[in-house]
């Protein structure tokens, strides 16, 4: 297979070894293929259209070539998907990461009781799909809807706040929802990277007197670092993709000022007059962003 | 020393207070979503927490509005389908990867690796062209077809293979089996715990998945419950029970599949990163 030397001994070509090894080949070649071809060649693909122009059905290279790119940076709904989709990153990322390891150290206290039940509980907003609470969340936070009527009886609120119909509320409203569907999942991966620290450091560091606070920032976070790391770079993915949150929870509205950019590459793409060069070069622009920010977040992990 | 057992017990009773608000809010959403597919529009805006009885009537209006049985059997026809074709081909390779491995196969899983960090929505354009071109949109072959393979579940089952005891294979092959009937016969039946938790994140994220299937599946016929559930919001009068009745239907899978199969779930998650 690798080079064209004839065998002398054609019986002995097809050796135990060889021929185990061709097994193998054969095992990962279909996903290896597949892979290739829905993941690499699009990839190049997506770099190719994003030089062209037109319909799609008659797509052109354009000139100049970077024209697609160059509108990007005159179209103020591509910068302002672009602030929002960074707005989440940057409040609701961190929020997330704290309260995951707060719990995930709260859960991993063997004396606490119902500790299963918490878990469970925590977890829970994992098995919800995306519009599913999406749809959830819009009807809690609609005008009449019940956020307002709670905060009303309680009187913390005087009159009704419109959450979905004012740009800095209904960003809050998306955070939100984030923080409560994604928490319980990277928990989840903290508390099995404290299952992999030994216990009885912990009963040591109780004895010399370390408080719960203390276990954590001494013992938790450092040794945790790698997971930290991962859970940070999957979230930073994850956020800069946002699509559901925003075709169903705002809409995008006001009048765009919660809309992302996979919401806005999905409406180049299908709303209006579709142009699937310009959705394909800002595709490709978070391409790079997910690269650099990953590479930047390693960089910055290994240091520490 | 009183005093200090009196701090311990303040520091005790804050813990379970906090971890009770936080699990409340953690179930609230969901308990509220489900008990309001009992509820009409009034009770629901106005913050009833106790079912009514107006679940029939929901459904009924909910299915009088959409095709819920088509757009039910998409999903689990799609979602069924990618776990079983996922899992028979990301198994075989991940342990292909790891049994046979050398430093070409490493390499290769390198690589391989390296399309995780692409994200899904850089490749949507092409993506839709190349099914496009296939022959593919509205298809349940479309939907699946580029998640049948992915980085995360050959990593996943290369990583378990690693337990997969050597002996075993001398013996299986001493025995006269061929490699396949060892992956087949040995790997498979040993290896169940890590098919089950492949099952069920991949079939929750199948199942859950909006932006593919609504990029691909444009007619009617070809809806998905996301899609569905999605549509009941686009009206100008807004029937939140039939909404929620919708919610309630599109989430039920998911949560039965959570509470039963809750080990293999987190065992899924937590897998990505050992």
């Amino acid at each position: 297979m690798t080079n064209a030397t004839p065998a002398p001994k054609k019986h002995r070509f097809w050796t135990m070894e060889r021929k185990q090894s061709a097994a193998g080949w054969a095992f990962l070649a279909p996903a290896s293929i597949l892979i290739f071809i829905f993941s690499f060649y699009p990839m190049i693909q997506a770099l190719l259209i994003s030089f062209k122009k037109g319909l799609p059905t008659n797509l052109v290279y354009s000139d100049p070539l970077w024209r697609n790119y160059q509108f990007m940076l005159k179209d103020k709904v591509f910068i302002q998907s672009v602030g929002n989709t960074f707005t989440y990153l940057i409040i609701q990322v961190p929020i997330m990461l704290v309260l995951a390891i707060i719990f995930a150290s709260l859960l991993n206290n063997h004396d606490l009781k119902f500790r299963g039940l918490f878990r469970t509980c925590i977890f829970l907003p994992c098995a919800t799909g995306l519009v599913a609470y999406s749809m959830i969340f819009r009807t809690l936070f609609t005008y009449d809807g019940m956020v307002n009527a709670l905060l009303l009886n309680l009187g913390i609120i005087s009159e009704r706040i419109n959450w979905l119909n004012d740009p800095n509320t209904a960003k809050a409203v998306i955070i939100i929802g984030l923080i409560w569907r994604w928490t319980g999942y990277n928990m989840v991966f903290f508390l099995s990277g404290m299952q992999s620290i030994e216990y009885s450091i912990y009963e040591a560091a109780r004895i010399d007197g370390a408080n719960q606070f203390q276990q954590l920032i001494k013992i938790t976070i450092p040794l945790l670092k790698p997971i930290i790391l991962v859970t940070g770079i999957m979230s930073t993915n994850g956020t800069l993709q946002l699509f559901d949150e925003s075709v169903n929870l705002t809409r995008g509205g006001p009048s765009n000022t919660t809309i992302t950019m996979s919401h806005y590459i999905y409406n180049k793409m299908f709303v209006g007059n579709p142009n699937f060069g310009y959705a394909a070069a800002m595709s490709f622009v978070i391409l790079i962003m997910v690269a650099f920010l990953s590479a930047i977040e390693t960089k910055v992990g290994d240091k520490r | 020393m009183r005093e200090g057992a009196a701090t311990k017990y303040t520091t005790k009773f804050f813990m379970y207070a906090f971890l009770i608000v936080v699990s409340f809010i953690s179930v609230f959403p969901l308990y509220w979503a489900f008990i309001s597919a009992f509820n009409n529009t009034q009770q629901i805006l106005g913050g009833r927490m106790l079912p009514s009885v107006y679940l029939l009537e929901n459904l009924k209006n909910l299915f009088a509005q959409q095709n819920v049985l088509l757009a039910m059997k998409n999903s689990f026809a799609t979602s069924l389908l990618q776990v079983f074709l996922s899992l028979a081909i990301s198994s075989i390779a991940g342990y292909g990867f790891e049994i046979y491995h050398d430093k070409y196969k490493d390499g290769l899983m390198g690589i391989l690796m390296l399309a995780m960090m692409v994200p899904f929505v850089a490749v949507l354009v092409p993506l839709f062209q190349m099914m496009s071109k296939a022959k593919l949109l509205n298809t349940w072959v479309g939907f699946f077809i580029p998640s049948m393979a992915t980085p995360f579940l050959i990593m996943y089952f290369r990583n378990s293979a690693r337990t997969f005891p050597r002996d075993t294979i001398e013996a299986a092959r001493i025995d006269g089996l061929n490699e396949f009937q060892i992956f087949i016969k040995m790997f498979i039946p040993m290896m169940q715990p890590t098919y089950a938790s492949a099952a069920t994140i991949t079939f929750m994220n199948a199942w859950n998945s909006y932006l593919w299937p609504k990029v691909i599946m444009q007619t009617a016929d070809s809806t998905t419950m996301p899609m569905l559930v999605s549509n009941l919001m686009a009206g100008y009068v807004i029937d939140y029970g039939v909404v929620m009745a919708g919610v309630t239907l599109c989430s039920l899978p998911t949560v039965i599949i959570f509470f039963c199969l809750q080990k293999s779930f987190t065992n899924a998650v937590a897998g990505a990163v050992k």
